[in-house]
């Protein structure tokens, strides 16, 4: 059976297994109320495609910082590396959310819940980016390094024409699955109150009580943005498998 | 080429691999460096090849010294080649591309002087068929040749080479030897690790019988192969060749 009749039988009987489920509690669905509201949704969607991007790009920026000072010989530079990573991944995005917004950018002034929205998106996710990189270096044998010095590559002609072009193929599956989450986490600026997405339905539901009707076009919106990138992760990995 | 080594010492951690190593031959063209594992064959390749700066002692080759600042070893690392035991090619690059990326990046030929160098000797070791193939698609042995060859299109004044043999089966190794071999009828100058004691005997001007951090003898291959009068020597070839 070829993979995509798979996919296409078991989300049938998923979606059949859901049907099922919505029959046996009798949901009165009222898609008429949500419908009005249809210029919010997708107002609401295009501020979490923009959010995404944005933080994409940052975090990318970031991740690769963080990752250069994780590889840091410099004691100093390699603890600021480590400890950001670690504080952030270890901690919720939410209170993360709720102190840069409400002391750190309050503090220096910063009001953009937009700008202070992507910079803290930006920075969680840099930190698993980070991670990322530095695997994705450090899995490049010593012989690749041992070979460019051998011909008499500099430097920086090593890293350019030998570790990064082998480092980015590794890396890249990883970094697009990073991206989805990255996309999904987004919902939370809902919380300080940036008009996205999440907040749009939340605001939706608030307005026609119709919770489902409100939540689902959520669900699919997300799934739009984030299956696209998870194909995408698959292909990149099934065209950068060669062993070394 | 002439070699002068003098008291070479180099340490990882606490291990001494080489202790006050010292050789000197008369123009040989092909020397081979044998002995047993973990004597500092290899710490010594990386060496003379340029890689490692020891901790002490001096090399000259020709009666050049080796430098010791980085600049002044890239400079000299350009003017040899050198092949390691396995994954010397760039997974990411066809054969091709691996053979042109020093004539172009390092020696700065164009793209098509570069082409140019490296047509004959594709054919001339029937390689030229492979060129278009990424690493992961070539049999060892047409790996470590296709690394051969890109040591040998920039022109080195010599080629290092550290067991280029030792992760191969024996049909490919054969392969690759006749190739070395055939590289010194042509009058390529190397030094050579190997395990390989008949091919040594046959092709090396000079053997050099590494263990325990010094040169324990060196002299031509049957002298030291067949009738070394030092007694680690002579156990280590009586062992193997036994």
């Amino acid at each position: 059976m070829p993979r995509w009749l798979a996919h296409i039988i078991v989300v049938i009987l998923f979606a059949a297994l859901i049907a099922l489920a919505f029959s046996r509690v009798d949901y009165v669905w009222n898609w008429d109320g949500v419908w009005e509201y249809r210029q919010k949704f997708l107002q609401g969607f295009g501020v979490t495609v923009a959010l995404s991007v944005a933080s994409l790009v940052a975090s990318t920026l970031i991740g690769i910082l963080a990752a250069v000072l994780l590889g840091s010989k410099h004691t100093m530079l390699e603890a600021v590396g480590r400890v950001y990573v670690e504080l952030i991944r270890g901690t919720p995005l939410l209170v993360q959310l709720l102190l840069g917004f409400y002391v750190v950018a309050s503090a220096v002034g910063l009001e953009n819940r937009y700008v202070v929205g992507v910079l803290v998106l930006a920075l969680f996710s840099g930190a698993y980016m980070a991670e990322i990189f530095r695997g994705g270096l450090a899995a490049i044998p010593q012989t690749q390094r041992d070979s460019a010095r051998a011909i008499g590559l500099t430097p920086w002609q090593s890293l350019r024409l030998v570790i990064l072009p082998q480092a980015v193929r590794l890396v890249l599956p990883a970094v697009a699955g990073q991206f989805v989450s990255l996309i999904k986490d987004s919902s939370l600026l809902s919380v300080i109150a940036v008009s996205e997405f999440t907040l749009a339905a939340q605001e939706v539901n608030s307005f026609t009580y119709s919770t489902l009707e409100s939540y689902l076009p959520l669900a699919a919106g997300y799934l739009l943005l984030t299956l696209p990138l998870s194909a995408l992760s698959r292909v990149l990995e099934r065209r950068y498998r060669y062993e070394a | 080429m002439l070699l002068d080594i003098r008291n070479l010492v180099q340490c990882f951690g606490t291990t001494t691999v080489l202790d006050g190593l010292s050789l000197q031959t008369g123009g040989v063209r092909a020397l081979v460096l044998v002995g047993p594992s973990g004597g500092g064959k290899s710490t010594l390749l990386r060496i003379l090849a340029g890689l490692d700066v020891p901790v002490a002692g001096s090399v000259a080759f020709d009666g050049e010294q080796l430098p010791r600042d980085e600049p002044a070893l890239r400079r000299y690392r350009r003017t040899v080649g050198t092949v390691f035991q396995a994954y010397n090619l760039f997974p990411h690059l066809t054969a091709m591309e691996n053979l042109l990326l020093p004539l172009m990046h390092v020696h700065g030929l164009t793209d098509l002087e570069a082409r140019a160098r490296v047509r004959e000797p594709l054919e001339r070791f029937s390689l030229a068929d492979h060129a278009h193939k990424r690493p992961a698609e070539l049999s060892g042995g047409q790996k470590q040749r296709i690394a051969i060859l890109r040591a040998l299109v920039v022109q080195p004044k010599r080629l290092f080479l550290d067991e280029p043999t030792s992760a191969l089966d024996p049909e490919m190794t054969a392969e690759v030897l006749e190739m070395i071999g055939e590289l010194k009828d042509h009058g390529t100058q190397f030094v050579l690790v190997t395990h390989e004691m008949g091919f040594a005997r046959r092709v090396a001007d000079e053997v050099a019988f590494v263990g325990d951090g010094r040169v324990l003898a060196h002299g031509p291959p049957a002298e030291i192969i067949d009738r070394c009068d030092v007694p680690r020597v002579r156990s280590f070839f009586a062992r193997i060749l036994s």
